[in-house]
């Protein structure tokens, strides 16, 4: 956000989106995921960074990716992981937030991870306890570590980050991985395109950095890399889009539609997919399809980011 | 009333009910205006009176807030009728129009003349009830609004709703109007609404949040000020908040429709952007607008287009409030910064003080019927007597309020009340 930041490294308490990030933080945390990914290569992948922390996952929605990918980089680096899946009722899951959090913090965990389906959620928490708070995706708002998984699997596969063009096609309006993503690769200094219906696009999104196209065809032409969004099932049936049938028609990603991107480009999912909706099986599991190394990135990045945040410099730093 | 004349010198008084901006002194006996204005200085005080040397001081009419929301019935531990009552004399409001949105919703004779006996018996200003326009606020069947008007209901309104059946606003604004009562609504399309917490536009779409947008309340607002004309009726838009609002209610009062408009405080001071990083005092209904919107509020407001401000107190508490932005309530506690809120504007060089006066007491006062917002002789002696440059910081801790969920905690203001008079009683004198 502000222009210029000192070239120190991570200093920063929590890990609450990307907004927050300048981009040497961002350099920081891929760097630092190089390490992580070399050590998970290895036969023995634990280390003893974290060795007597205790790293809380506290999840308000259900996720079997994000949270097991969370515990296993935890372990790996020797913290004490416990799962906390917390079934919300709507009526009460605000105070459910609150004074969980109250009470797990009375507990003195070192890092809590937070998955809360309210935009703001995690910055709520980072208020309220005593230690460092990692968002994992907050309503449509962010999931940096999703941008950050994602921007490594690019950087490894490409070299870098600026210059290339990425295009994010689907459910923009409720993503806050488009929303990490694009917030990420403007500061890495990518060019970013967006495809999706008219109304799956957040009001302004033309003034977020990003160039707007209707057709996927014309937004894929020439792209480095291709992300393509779930759509979810609720969204499907005439409220936001037509048909599941249609949307396929004019937005999903097939072999035939790829071509228009570069030969080498990357085609990318946050997963869970739903194929024959947003993409297609031949490309999901085809030669440009980067989806598993995803996975692999993700434990990596979320290594580094705790890694980082529990460098001895952060315990007093601000967000 | 057994209280003794009292005689208030040296004050700048300034009356918009009678276009006054004058040093003088105003005489009070029994809880009434015997004169006010330079030249009652030479009269001579009454046998007996008590004398207040104003040193120069602003003497305004009380304010007139003519949207309020109380938590009494149902609510108790966020405001009652008395603690309301506390903090409106500390803002210099001496007259409270109180919102119907209530468990139960005063929808009933019963209710109503229990609130007036709550007031009469607690509170230390004057609380008068408007009455839900239909059972329950449900927007299906109409109230008994002849019944509710004779048993002192000053308006009729849907609180924080807004009728969504055409018909049946029609035929209640039709019926209203045979009584020649007031029926002040907040517009906003539920529907178009749905989901939004904020104002729609690109702080809302980085922040992740649904937004709210204009439209939404210019639709239903079309629709009333059109019914209105169908109807005759005496018709209040109670909280605008984008220009194109202020629009539509100018050309119907050129077309000579019996309507008015009223405006919040916070959208006259505040923009989206205080919501910064999901602060939920923020969280209000109709949302906090763009900038642009404020300013426009500002304008309409200087040129009388909007004839009301008001405060839209809505004492909230850590329950409703320590949450995520989507699921916090809308509304922010308001009474006890008003009066400073608006010297903002004042002091911007924005509105003229007559003009801001006469919106928060004088034009309230006439729009609902209330024997107040004047300081003409014969009038109920309720008045405020103002320091309009002292510096303060609003801080929640000096808040009378039961709620503390201010829109302006740590602000810097410029002008606070000294001493609220109602009926010639003192009720509130700044420590």
């Amino acid at each position: 956000m502000s222009a210029a930041r000192p070239i120190f490294p991570f200093t920063h308490r929590h890990l609450l989106g990307i907004a927050n990030l300048s981009e040497h933080d961002i350099a920081f945390l891929l760097d630092k995921a190089d390490e992580a990914v070399h050590i998970s290569r290895q036969r023995h992948k634990k280390t003893s960074t974290l060795k007597g922390l205790t790293q809380i996952n506290l999840f308000f929605e259900p996720s079997t990716r994000t949270q097991s990918s969370f515990e296993l980089a935890g372990k790996r680096l020797g913290a004490d992981v416990m799962n906390m899946s917390v079934a919300s009722s709507s009526v009460s899951k605000g105070e459910t937030l609150v004074d969980t959090a109250m009470t797990l913090n009375a507990m003195r965990p070192d890092i809590l991870v937070v998955r809360h389906g309210s935009a703001g959620a995690a910055a709520l928490l980072a208020q309220k306890v005593a230690c460092s708070v990692i968002n994992a995706g907050d309503g449509a708002h962010e999931h940096p570590t999703q941008a950050l998984l994602d921007a490594l699997t690019i950087r490894r596969a490409r070299g870098r980050i600026a210059r290339l063009v990425v295009t994010i096609c689907g459910d923009i309006l409720h993503s806050r991985v488009a929303r990490s993503n694009i917030l990420l690769l403007n500061a890495m200094g990518a060019r970013v395109r967006v495809v999706a219906p008219a109304t799956l696009l957040p009001t302004g999104i033309e003034r977020m950095g990003v160039e707007v196209f209707d057709r996927l065809e014309d937004g894929l032409a020439d792209a480095d890399v291709v992300m393509m969004l779930r759509l979810q099932r609720e969204r499907m049936a005439g409220a936001f889009v037509p048909s599941v049938r249609e949307y396929f028609q004019r937005f999903g990603l097939d072999a035939r539609r790829l071509k228009a991107a570069k030969p080498d480009a990357l085609v990318m999912h946050p997963g869970p997919m739903n194929r024959g909706v947003e993409i297609a099986s031949e490309v999901a599991d085809g030669p440009s399809s980067v989806i598993e190394e995803q996975v692999e990135m993700g434990v990596a990045v979320r290594m580094a980011v705790m890694e980082a945040l529990a460098l001895p410099q952060n315990a007093e730093a601000t967000p | 009333m057994s209280h003794p004349p009292l005689v208030i010198r040296n004050a700048r008084i300034v009356d918009p009910s009678r276009d006054i901006d004058e040093t003088g002194t105003i005489v009070i006996r029994n809880g009434r205006i015997e004169a006010a204005g330079a030249d009652a200085t030479n009269q001579g005080a009454p046998e007996g009176a008590e004398i207040v040397d104003a040193d120069g001081l602003l003497a305004i009419p009380g304010l007139v807030d003519t949207r309020v929301f109380i938590g009494q019935p149902g609510a108790e531990h966020r405001e009652t009728i008395a603690s309301a009552s506390r903090a409106a004399a500390a803002g210099g409001v001496t007259s409270l129009v109180m919102m119907p949105d209530t468990h139960p919703v005063i929808d009933d004779v019963a209710l109503v003349e229990f609130v007036r006996k709550t007031a009469r018996d607690e509170a230390i200003v004057n609380i008068h009830p408007a009455a839900a326009l239909t059972r329950g606020l449900e927007g299906r069947e109409m109230s008994e609004l002849g019944l509710l008007a004779e048993a002192g209901a000053v308006a009729f309104t849907e609180g924080r709703r807004t009728i969504a059946d055409t018909l049946v606003m029609r035929r209640a604004m039709t019926y209203a109007r045979q009584l020649g009562a007031l029926v002040a609504c907040e517009t906003q399309d539920r529907h178009l609404a749905a989901g939004g917490v904020m104002n729609e536009g690109l702080f809302a779409s980085w922040l992740g949040l649904p937004g709210i947008p204009q439209e939404a309340e210019i639709i239903p607002l079309e629709r009333d000020l059109r019914l209105a004309a169908l109807t005759g009726v005496n018709y209040h838009a109670a909280k605008i908040s984008v220009g194109e609002s202020a629009e539509l209610v100018r050309a119907a009062k050129r077309r000579g429709l019996p309507v008015s408009c009223g405006v919040s405080i916070n959208h006259l001071a505040l923009n989206e952007n205080d919501i910064g990083e999901y602060r939920t005092f923020f969280k209000m209904s109709p949302p906090l607008r763009a900038e642009e919107e404020r300013q426009a509020m500002v304008k309409a407001l200087e040129q009388g287009i909007i004839d009301v401000v008001v405060s839209s107190h809505d004492p909230q508490d850590v329950d409703t409030k320590r949450l995520p932005f989507s699921d916090a309530a809308d509304g922010a506690a308001g009474l006890e910064t008003l009066l400073a809120a608006a010297l903002r504007l004042y002091h911007g060089d924005q509105v003229s003080l007559m003009r801001l006066v006469d919106a928060l007491a004088t034009r309230p006062a006439k729009i609902f019927g209330l024997d107040a917002g004047t300081l003409a002789p014969g009038a109920l002696a309720d008045i405020v007597l103002v320091d309009p440059d002292e510096p303060w910081i609003v801080s929640e801790d000096d808040l009378v309020s039961l709620s503390k969920n201010t829109a302006f905690e740590r602000a810097r203001m410029q002008g606070r009340v000294r001493r609220t008079y109602v009926r010639g009683r003192e009720v509130f004198a700044a420590g």
